[in-house]
């Protein structure tokens, strides 16, 4: 960890929903080029805290601080055209609309940079073969493409990735996560979410486990043991 | 008799016209928006009002007036939608009818006080008598044929618009989802009030084909708006080639409802209504 300012810090984050607390006095750094691993139980408020940085979450105090800038408050477009994409829970694609005009949007739309259309065809080559069909006719692992390739395409540098595995094929999680370490090299910071932890630890440099709204161990993979990660995610 | 009943379609289909130019808008901000707009035919005769107003003042003709109003009409489509619809888009179902049904109220009784009860209607000129015989006891009004041709190539622009164009897949995404469109930084209000926008156009048109046509007055928009729901829900949700399809079913059911007997008229539309939504629900050209 650089002790110079990083990418992202989220301080003493609060994340409300009602009476309900999600995430609880959180703090957590991201930085460049970095890929970080948060790993926790179901409801353990993972989702709830990548929401609450892109300005989705239900009312988040405290600070998020993004290259230098509050984002607290910010409304969502505003966040994502200074540079964080969120591949979100459930892929949330546009169903009617093609498998070409989805990731175009994204690209219409974010700072021109070094992902174009041209490198998601690269990586994802079935989504070529299939630009005219309507996203809702894709199979689960085609929709995690799309819906990776569409956040990709606004070109971040930050890219915030909820489940991505999640009800996938191993085959196909696999494909995703070679892809990983490909997108950090292009200078993207990354935030991996995941209930499974095998995978996204082993990609990650450093982690985060989160018990009930609460940080309950951080470190690099390879200086935790197994035993020590499984205590704490299930909070035994 | 053959002829008598070809004549009565031939009539009923360019009526069908007329209706789909009606529904239009209703059509784009149900169908595609799903967004409930309960006031939509008392904007189109707000609009007709103004149309009157406008074009009287000016001493240009209907049409020529329209024209000049279009920008106004997108104006006061994009207004309205970004800073007053726009707080109750997302929300249930409820909100929007009571906002617009209030609106409908507002521009009722605004429009009884400003222009008082008197049915009116606007004169197009020459245009309006002018007709073409097909051959035997089979005329059509030129001015018919005009609105629907203008019907048929509205549909197609915008549909052109809606799922060829850039901003017309924005318009899709935002109506889908509006949460997963601002993650993408795509402010899904900016596109409403868009999208509200050309919904005013469309109504700016239909407002000047239909004061054309025929008679308007200030209470009119009720009932025009209920023949606008049943082309839109016959054609399918979505599917702009579908609301004039529903308005010509609806045209041509009042056409030959109306030989039997003049009561017959409005009946027959709505009963041929209820039968095609028993047997497809989902209307004829559903987009889901």
């Amino acid at each position: 960890m650089s002790e110079s300012a990083p990418l992202l810090s989220v301080e003493k984050l609060n994340v409300f929903y009602d009476q309900f607390q999600a995430v609880h006095e959180l703090d957590l750094t991201v930085g460049a080029s970095e890929i970080v691993s948060i790993i926790g139980a179901n409801g353990a408020g993972k989702s709830s805290l990548l929401k609450a940085i892109v300005g989705q979450a239900g009312r988040a105090e405290g600070a998020i601080r993004f290259s230098g800038r509050d984002l607290i408050r910010t409304p969502t477009p505003q966040i994502v055209a200074a540079g964080v994409a969120l591949v979100p829970e459930g892929r949330r694609l546009f169903p009617g609309l093609t498998v070409a005009e989805n990731l175009r949007i994204g690209w219409d739309l974010g700072s021109k940079g070094a992902i174009d259309l041209k490198l998601i065809n690269k990586w994802f080559p079935v989504l070529a073969e299939r630009a005219d069909t309507p996203a809702q006719s894709l199979s689960g692992g085609q929709q995690q493409m799309v819906a990776l390739g569409r956040a990709l395409l606004t070109n971040p540098k930050l890219l915030l990735c909820d489940e991505i595995s999640l009800g996938l094929a191993p085959l196909i999680v696999h494909q995703l996560y070679e892809i990983i370490p490909t997108i950090r090299d292009r200078g993207i910071s990354i935030v991996l979410v995941e209930q499974d932890i095998g995978r996204s630890l082993a990609v990650a440099d450093r982690f985060y486990c989160m018990l009930e709204g609460e940080v309950s161990l951080s470190g690099r993979p390879e200086d935790v043991s197994r035993d020590s990660i499984m205590q704490h995610y299930f909070g035994v | 008799m053959a002829l008598t009943l070809l004549n009565l379609v031939i009539q009923g289909v360019l009526i069908g016209g007329l209706y789909a130019l009606f529904a239009l808008g209703l059509s784009l901000s149900l169908g595609v928006m799903r967004f409930i707009n309960i006031a939509h035919g008392d904007m189109i005769v707000l609009g007709s009002f103004l149309l009157m107003s406008l074009s009287q003042f000016l001493g240009w003709s209907p049409f020529l007036t329209a024209l000049f109003m279009m920008p106004l009409a997108f104006a006061g489509g994009y207004m309205l939608q970004r800073f007053l619809l726009q707080r109750i888009v997302g929300k249930s179902v409820l909100p929007a009818v009571l906002v617009t049904f209030g609106l409908a109220i507002i521009i009722q009784n605004g429009l009884l006080e400003g222009y008082g009860p008197n049915t009116r209607k606007l004169s197009g000129g020459a245009v309006e008598i002018a007709s073409i015989n097909l051959g035997g006891l089979i005329d059509i009004g030129v001015y018919p044929l005009l609105v629907f041709l203008c019907a048929v190539l509205t549909i197609f622009a915008l549909d052109r618009f809606l799922y060829k164009s850039a901003m017309g897949a924005r318009i899709r995404a935002v109506a889908a989802d509006p949460a997963a469109a601002d993650l993408i930084g795509l402010s899904a209000a900016k596109i409403y009030a868009i999208a509200g926008g050309i919904v005013g156009m469309t109504m700016m048109l239909a407002a000047c084909c239909m004061s054309v046509w025929t008679n308007f007055d200030a209470a009119i928009g009720p009932s025009r708006l209920l023949a606008a729901f049943e082309a839109v829900a016959l054609g399918g949700l979505g599917s702009l080639w579908g609301t004039l399809a529903g308005g010509i079913i609806l045209g041509v059911a009042q056409n030959i409802g109306s030989q039997f007997d003049a009561a017959w008229q409005t009946l027959a539309q709505h009963v041929v209504f209820l039968v095609l939504l028993v047997l497809r629900p989902q209307g004829l050209f559903s987009k889901g």
